[in-house]
């Protein structure tokens, strides 16, 4: 479904990924882990096209988004994207409701009379209809987070990416979002890359793990692969351990 | 060592600076762009010209009709020296309509709503809301920038048009009521020294100045840097280079403009 090819990114003098490879299959939930600071929220930006890599390819549904010639065919490759924010980045002017339907008016330009139903479902299937009037600073974290996946949803992505889907919240919470995305999926059935630090709980909503670390995957395979993994960086950052390759920055 | 150590700074000094302008100059064709190909979006127009136009009304209203009342004061008080307070009117009109109503306006509007359009935006840059929009392949320049920028170079005028006559207003206030003044006089003064070429001159400056406002207000925020540093950074530079870019701009179209209407 996603194919990133020896892809290379840096900031200056900075080398944050390094001719990194990865394939994300179809109906499949990915996660991508490892350290704060390694890369990982460059490498969803870069599926999102949102940053340009220095080298190498990114194809969506077997179309290059790094590639595209405009913005507007990158924006028909990102109309198969949902995005997660880690903060959910819902636009704070406008409600609940209306940020679920932002995408259907303003990229699909549907009318009010399909928008409506649609949001209805949405809200509905999300247990949101309380909200559906308040502002984003009227509601909580918990909250936002399933206001942020209606809004991915509301369009049938093919594919989710969950950026950091559970930091900065209590446990019971995190646990929340993660029942969400797994519930989702059923129902919606796409396909998932969930960025996250969070082992081993991330585990329970991924089908594969990839870690990065410098700049590199250093690991790819189930959750038993990483879980049982010898490999020395792998069995540190999974154990918390300071005394290790990992350098902590 | 020292030597080569400044010439390096002072290289990419020079290098930020011109990247900086040519970024800030693709943001601004990236704008019209997105304006003359855009299907046009008149309620985020229509409500950014609430925020940036109707909101800033009273603040304007308030500064043109005291900037008139001083320049009553001071008119009369220079011309009383020549015998000439007769043209105290039309000294009022011309200061405000030439030059006063549309500068005062520019910065009274850049302080109120160029800080506050920066603001908003860099908040949105450092929340991830534009991301978001890219995400959901929403053109931020299109969705956010345009409807600003338009608002900006389309309020200037009309905001200026205000100010300067609530500030004749003034003047005929302090002039004629305070001053004793005679209201004919005054007002038949200004008449026959007002031309459509003052007016007009004013308005272009105004349109000018809009365009600087929406610009930089809207490249400040879109490019904002992260935490609540990069908003306050970014929402000082808003202000301190609009409002510079304003009175330099200023001299420049002044004396382009007077060139053109003499001749």
């Amino acid at each position: 479904m996603i194919s990133v090819r020896n892809v290379s990114k840096s900031f200056g003098a900075q080398a944050v990924l390094r001719k990194v490879n990865l394939e994300i299959l179809p109906g499949k939930t990915t996660a991508v882990v490892g350290p704060s600071g390694v890369g990982k929220s460059v490498l969803l930006k870069l599926i999102m096209g949102i940053l340009e890599p220095d080298e190498g390819e990114i194809l969506i549904g077997g179309r290059s988004i790094t590639k595209a010639r405009s913005e507007a065919e990158k924006n028909d490759i990102r109309a198969s994207l949902g995005v997660l924010f880690q903060s959910a980045a819902l636009f704070d002017s406008l409600t609940v409701y209306d940020n679920i339907a932002f995408a259907l008016r303003e990229r699909l330009f549907l009318g009010e009379r399909e928008v409506h139903p649609r949001v209805c479902d949405m809200l509905s299937a999300l247990s949101l209809e309380e909200v559906a009037f308040l502002l984003p600073q009227q509601i909580s974290m918990a909250t936002r987070k399933r206001v942020g996946m209606a809004r991915s949803l509301v369009t049938e992505p093919k594919v989710l990416l969950f950026d950091e889907p559970n930091t900065g919240l209590d446990p019971l919470t995190g646990q929340e979002v993660y029942d969400l995305i797994r519930e989702s999926k059923e129902k919606w059935g796409f396909t998932g890359v969930v960025i996250s630090h969070e082992l081993p709980e991330v585990f329970q909503v991924s089908d594969r793990v990839a870690m990065i670390l410098g700049g590199r995957i250093i690991m790819e395979g189930s959750p038993d692969d990483l879980l049982n993994s010898t490999e020395p960086a792998v069995f540190q950052f999974l154990h918390g351990r300071t005394d290790g390759p990992i350098k902590i920055q | 060592m020292t030597a080569v150590v400044a010439t390096e700074r002072l290289g990419k000094a020079v290098i930020d600076i011109a990247e900086g302008w040519g970024r800030s100059w693709i943001f601004f064709i990236r704008i019209i762009q997105a304006l003359v190909t855009t299907p046009f979006r008149w309620q985020l127009f229509l409500t950014q010209v609430l925020q940036i136009g109707v909101n800033s009304s009273l603040v304007i209203c308030l500064i043109g009709f005291f900037t008139g009342a001083v320049l009553a004061v001071q008119g009369e008080y220079t011309l009383a020296k020549f015998g000439a307070t007769a043209f105290t009117g039309s000294a009022v009109a011309l200061s405000l309509i030439r030059e006063l109503g549309p500068v005062l306006t520019a910065l009274m509007v850049i302080g109120r709503a160029g800080s506050a359009v920066t603001a908003e935006l860099g908040i949105m840059r450092i929340t991830e809301q534009i991301d978001a929009l890219r995400s959901m392949a929403v053109d931020p320049i299109r969705y956010l920038m345009v409807p600003r920028f338009l608002a900006g170079v389309v309020t200037m005028p009309l905001l200026a048009s205000l100010c300067i006559v609530m500030g004749i207003f003034g003047g005929y206030v302090v002039g004629v009521g305070i001053l004793g003044l005679s209201s004919g006089t005054f007002m038949s003064q200004m008449i026959s020294a007002v031309t459509t070429t003052d007016v007009a001159s004013g308005l272009i400056k105004s349109v000018f100045f809009g365009i600087i406002f929406g610009w930089v207000a809207c490249y400040k925020g879109y490019t904002c840097g992260f935490g609540a540093v990069g908003v306050n950074k970014a929402t000082t530079q808003s202000v301190v280079t609009a409002s510079v870019a304003v009175l330099v701009i200023d001299y420049f179209l002044s004396s382009i403009l007077t060139r053109m209407f003499m001749e």
